[in-house]
């Protein structure tokens, strides 16, 4: 295929990602908005309210970075592992399989789609942020980098659940089991200086813990971990996550016999 | 002139072991009309399955065109059409959207894709039923659905797998008739069934695999004529006498009213005639007991099981 060609089949994959999305927006993009909005209201204003400052801000300020980023995280996934799962077991991935399209571009298309939905997402909940809190970008820099990257890293994720999964329980296992007390654990509610030495050693094992800082550095200014160390294990575990995602397509595992 | 396509020893063995190929080798010519016939589990699926990529070969050689896939498979993929044996669409989608959509797998503009997503879906009567979803179109539709899909980047091979699996007899005929047109515009058509009737109307040349191996490879016309017997039943105005002989023939009297008679090669359906004047039986009508490529089918694989 020329250039051209797979640019075309790369803007295909994506509009039907988008469009697929879209379609649903009810299932895809208003629960995001709505969840958040009640973390907002419970944890923000009626709860924050009592807990004072975390970390130089107001409880509300200190915790919107990290329930954008938990926005972005759960929807970059979960469009992904959906959307592949859904062509695998309807079997119309075999219409890319079966065209000329390289297996980069395929993953590229879905990765992009994913990315696209986290990105939306995250638009809708700091629009919906805004109207609780002031918040002014610290560093536009590291928060659009450390957005794309962690919904780059975050839909390859979903990809890989998605080539492994062979029922619909396969596809909410990991998300639910592994990612949202990640997520939880991740430092999104507290500060790292509130957990005893042992805990936040440990605490330092959660990736998520890098991706909730950085992005919070970003729009606060304020991190517990290095953001030199951020970024380096988000850009390697997406280069590990890309390479694994390649090896599965170029492998055929569970989509070719 | 280059095949449209060639196998060379293609053998495929899954895993636990399972032998689906072994070792066949085939050569469709341009322009041909071609029937992969055989029993259910003979191989043809996963023949067909290698040649589009659904499924890895354990060895040989398939070349499209030319292009063999092991070299350049996007270059072979893009001359091949498929039509799958189950509906492998997302049920979800709109029918212009399913067929504009795999347009953009092979690279084709979207305003092209439109044009041909069109042209495609009028030639198969489904343009009034564009914007209904996958799983809103009858059988037959959704069948024509993945016709139109797999033409929409005009591939010089078009493989059908049991395209007519669940259509009703004018559906058959309709979409028989296309093949047909289609196959004289020049397109290569490679086709599976289980309607040997379907082979004997549609296809020049024929192979027919079992248990994973070519038992036959030639045309319709040579298989048929290897025939060594036809059986015809007549339908008699009057009733038959209870014993009856025709001189020369092998007959069988199904019922008072009918009568099967064996015309062995050589000789003449007149003979047969000529005996019913001489014994004063009148014929009201007559037809083949069997489809003669089904007898034939099933001689050849029974003789190789």
């Amino acid at each position: 295929m020329t250039l051209q060609e797979q640019l075309v089949a790369l803007m295909t994959i994506l509009r039907k990602e988008i469009k697929r999305y879209l379609r649903i927006w009810m299932q895809t993009l208003l629960p995001s908005a709505i969840t958040m909005s009640l973390y907002f209201v419970i944890f923000g204003s009626l709860i924050g309210s009592r807990i004072g400052e975390m970390g130089g801000f107001t409880y509300m300020q200190f915790v919107v970075p990290g329930l954008i980023m938990m926005a972005i995280v759960t929807n970059s996934y979960s469009n992904v592992v959906s959307s592949f799962f859904g062509s695998k077991f309807s079997h119309s991935v075999e219409e890319l399989l079966v065209s000329p399209t390289p297996n980069y571009i395929i993953l590229l298309g879905y990765v992009i789609g994913g990315v696209s939905r986290g990105l939306l997402v995250a638009i809708i909940v700091f629009i919906v942020s805004l109207f609780f809190t002031g918040l002014h970008i610290h560093n536009l820099f590291v928060v659009v980098v450390i957005v794309l990257m962690t919904s780059v890293l975050f839909a390859l994720a979903g990809f890989i659940n998605a080539v492994y999964a062979n029922n619909f329980d396969d596809i909410s296992i990991i998300p639910t089991f592994v990612l949202t007390p990640l997520i939880y654990l991740g430092g999104v509610f507290y500060s790292m200086d509130l957990l005893p030495e042992f805990w936040a050693n440990v605490s330092k094992l959660n990736p998520l813990v890098y991706v909730v800082n950085a992005f919070r550095y970003g729009v606060l200014g304020v991190s517990d971990v290095s953001l030199t160390i951020a970024f380096g294990m988000i850009a390697g575990f997406t280069l590990i996550a890309w390479f694994y995602s390649m090896h599965l397509l170029n492998a055929g595992t569970r989509l070719r016999q | 002139m280059i095949p449209a396509l060639t196998i060379e020893n293609l053998s495929k063995e899954y895993t636990g072991g399972f032998r689906a190929l072994k070792g066949i080798s085939l050569e469709v010519q341009q322009g041909d009309f071609f029937a992969l016939l055989g029993p259910n589990g003979a191989g043809k699926s996963t023949t067909i399955g290698i040649i589009c990529s659904l499924v890895s070969k354990t060895s040989g050689r398939v070349a499209v065109y030319g292009t063999d896939i092991d070299v350049d498979f996007a270059g072979a993929k893009k001359n091949i059409g498929i039509v799958p044996q189950e509906f492998n669409f997302n049920m979800f989608e709109k029918a212009l959207d399913i067929v504009v959509n795999q347009a953009g797998y092979y690279g084709i503009p979207p305003l092209l894709a439109h044009k041909r997503a069109e042209k495609y879906l009028r030639k198969l009567g489904l343009w009034d039923k564009r914007n209904v979803s996958g799983r809103m179109l009858s059988g037959g539709m959704k069948r024509r659905l993945m016709i139109a899909r797999a033409l929409v980047h005009e591939p010089r091979l078009l493989i059908l797998d049991e395209p007519t699996a669940g259509v009703d007899i004018e559906m058959r005929r309709s979409m028989w008739d296309f093949l047909k047109e289609l196959n004289e515009d020049g397109t290569t058509i490679i086709l599976t069934t289980h309607y040997l009737e379907e082979a004997e109307a549609l296809c020049r040349n024929i192979a027919i695999i079992t248990n994973g191996e070519i038992v036959e490879h030639s045309s319709v016309r040579d298989l048929l004529r290897r025939l060594h017997r036809e059986v015809f039943i007549f339908d008699c105005v009057d009733p038959l006498p209870e014993a009856i002989e025709i001189e020369g023939f092998s007959v069988h009297r199904v019922d008072d009213n009918t009568l099967e008679v064996e015309v062995k090669k050589g000789q003449h359906i007149n003979e047969v005639f000529a005996r019913f004047n001489e014994t004063g039986i009148r014929i009201s009508s007559m037809r083949n007991r069997a489809n003669r490529l089904e007898e034939m089918f099933v001689n050849l694989v029974e003789g190789a099981a």
